[in-house]
């Protein structure tokens, strides 16, 4: 939503600057730096181990970093417990509180505060139903299903009006129709709040879709930031490339034989086109001959994994119904258009 | 057909065990049999028929039983004499309950929450070590420690609680001659015997409690006090109510620490012992038997109220 503001001029909602956090000899953050806007959806993305849950955990005030500082919202909260610090979290496993009812859960909060009991119930109430759980404040959180329980966890997340919501891999244990709706109604939820969401996924699709910027994560640090379609088209090492989405990897020479600048670079496998025999060449495309090693059929794509006489790999994506007469062992003609090379800086 | 795997040996114990698969329930009521011939007859039969016995009554003179059904006995656990007993016993097991919640808790939440494997197995091994030496020798070894000449005398004077400690002896009911003969040691020496078994429940029900849980309070709003209050302590309840089971029922029912560190006033146990011994007052000794289950029968009922069982 406010992607194209510049980080360096506005107030940062969360911001880090060289954030470390080891464990033992296990470098969890080696050096983070990072700015999350106002009500922006933020996503850090990376497989496991590789360092967001525990920056997330570090603005949620659950760790303190060993070196660097953070701040929310301009205000240093290093040292600071986390209930001292306007951010909240919806936890992994939800952590509802199993005593109380749902809406003693969710007015949790609220109580803490010295909230009365009439106007926390009044308040619980609206929650739910922001939620889509209107009539559930007696259940126990036992009773319910595994995304009403991810509701629950949001509603009660929110009652306390944070500054910054934590999302850990909230979506992770929902089936994938109930995670598909759960995107979106979270997506609108924090258009309507207009609040900063953090979001920890190891799920790029559920990353891209979601997220008004994406930082990819590998080893403890953040190896790109952008919007999910620079993310995507531009992947700036091979990691990245490979882990956000799919991508055939070119060396420098490989690059340069199918016409784009010498340097290492990134072709997504959408980007190939199969030729049908005796066509001419689009302009700007090189064409390869090549043998199938290998097919997969995907739904809606086709998965073509070929080698060229030169011994180049490449894997290329086509419309499931256009690969008509293709099988392992036979040949293929590829179109590649040089300008879908994407230089990156690094090969590593 | 070729088998695809080699195919068993036939014999009666495998179509055995084929049925006991097949039918899990007659499994079941195989694997229940002995403990449900043991508790269900040797021990509960064993118990009712005694308990039975609460309603007969005991000649005087010829010291008979008399079995005609009586509420006499029953009534006479209200005698003023008796009824001290059971005061007394309850005041004790209740006192003796809370010492050891109180000291076993902190020990059980560190043991569930921030030792590591070694240090928790240094402390399993450290609760549990006192329980492999004999029951007496730890009562008499308390007697030595609580002597007037004792170990805890000669430290409060050296640490000058020596004064603090002659005015707690002064006290009417909790203190005595020296503590090795007045309530104060009776409770010290059970709250140590029975230590452990309200620290391993504890144990147990506070390794249950998530940690995101106790993180998502304080990520809430609430401070650690807070957290404590309204989540740890109600998680770890059920705990703390199974250890309050052990530590006041077995101080309920025992009789060897009040005649070893206690005052010449018994307690039930004692009660039950001289009773149903040299008395031979059968009846009466069965009505001081139900209280202690009466007694549990209503701990329970409360602590149910109170939603102590509510996370379970």
């Amino acid at each position: 939503m406010h992607a194209n503001i510049d980080p360096a001029l506005a107030i940062a909602a969360v911001r880090f600057a060289g954030v470390v956090r080891h464990f033992g000899a296990v470098k969890a953050v080696d050096g983070v730096d990072l700015s999350i806007l106002p009500g922006e959806f933020f996503a850090m993305l990376g497989p496991s181990g590789s360092g967001k849950t525990t920056c997330l955990r570090l603005i949620a005030g659950f760790e303190q970093p060993d070196a660097g500082h953070i701040e929310i919202f301009g205000e240093k909260v290093e040292g600071l417990p986390p209930y001292r610090r306007a951010v909240n979290t919806v936890f992994q496993d939800y952590a509802l509180f199993p005593h109380l009812s749902v809406g003693d859960n969710v007015a949790y909060g609220l109580r803490v505060r010295g909230v009365g009991r009439a106007e926390r119930d009044k308040q619980a109430r609206e929650a739910l139903a922001m939620v889509k759980l209107t009539g559930m404040e007696s259940r126990r959180p036992a009773q319910l299903s595994g995304g009403q329980r991810q509701r629950v966890a949001l509603a009660r997340a929110l009652i306390v009006r944070p500054k910054v919501l934590l999302l850990d891999e909230p979506l992770g244990a929902l089936d994938l129709k109930l995670r598909e709706e759960m995107q979106l109604e979270l997506k609108g939820l924090q258009r309507t709040l207009g609040l900063s969401f953090v979001f920890v996924t190891h799920d790029q699709g559920e990353a891209l879709s979601m997220a008004d910027r994406v930082a990819v994560f590998n080893e403890g640090r953040i190896v790109q930031v952008g919007p999910p379609e620079e993310v995507y088209e531009r992947p700036r090492t091979r990691f990245v490339a490979g882990f956000v989405g799919s991508a055939n990897v070119l060396s420098a020479a490989e690059a340069q034989a199918l016409g784009a600048p010498a340097r290492p670079s990134s072709l997504r496998p959408e980007k190939i086109a199969l030729m049908s025999a005796g066509a001419s060449a689009p302009t700007g495309a090189v064409v390869l001959d090549a043998a199938i090693v290998d097919v997969s059929y995907q739904g809606p794509v086709r998965r073509i994994t070929a080698r060229t006489p030169g011994g180049l790999v490449l894997v290329a994506a086509v419309p499931a119904g256009q690969a008509g007469a293709i099988e392992r062992g036979g040949p293929v003609r590829l179109a590649v258009r040089s300008d879908a090379l994407q230089p990156m800086e690094s090969e590593e | 057909m070729r088998a695809l795997v080699a195919a068993p040996h036939e014999g009666t114990l495998r179509h055995l065990s084929d049925l006991l698969v097949r039918r899990h329930n007659l499994l079941v009521l195989i694997l229940l049999m002995p403990p449900l011939l043991w508790l269900g007859m040797v021990y509960l039969g064993s118990l009712f028929v005694f308990l039975g016995q609460s309603i007969f009554s005991i000649d005087e003179f010829a010291g008979t039983i008399v079995r005609k059904p009586t509420l006499a006995t029953l009534a006479e656990l209200f005698h003023p004499a008796n009824f001290d007993i059971l005061i007394r016993t309850v005041s004790i097991a209740a006192a003796v309950t809370l010492l050891c919640a109180i000291i076993g808790f902190p020990m059980a939440y560190y043991a569930a929450r921030y030792a590591g494997p070694r240090a928790k197995a240094a402390f399993y091994l450290a609760v549990m070590m006192p329980l492999w030496s004999s029951y007496l020798v730890k009562i008499y070894g308390w007697k030595l420690l609580l002597a007037k000449e004792g170990a805890i005398g000669w430290i409060a004077g050296r640490l000058g609680l020596g004064p603090a400690l002659e005015a707690w002896l002064a006290l009417p009911l909790v203190g005595g001659p020296s503590l090795s003969v007045s309530y104060t040691g009776m409770v010290l020496v059970f709250t140590y015997l029975w230590l452990p078994f309200m620290i391993l429940p504890m144990h147990a029900a506070l390794e249950r409690v998530p940690n995101s849980l106790i993180e998502a309070a304080g990520d809430l709003g609430a401070s650690p006090g807070r957290t404590f209050r309204t989540i740890i302590l109600p998680l770890a309840l059920p705990g703390v109510v199974a250890g309050a089971i052990f530590t006041f029922s077995l101080t309920l029912g025992d009789y060897i620490v009040p005649q070893i560190i206690g005052t010449s006033a018994l307690v039930l146990g004692q009660a039950v012992y001289t009773l149903q011994g040299t008395a031979g007052n059968i009846p009466l000794a069965a009505a001081f038997s139900l209280v202690p289950i009466l007694v549990m029968a209503l701990f329970l009922t409360l602590a149910k109220k109170t939603g102590a069982f509510d996370a379970l």
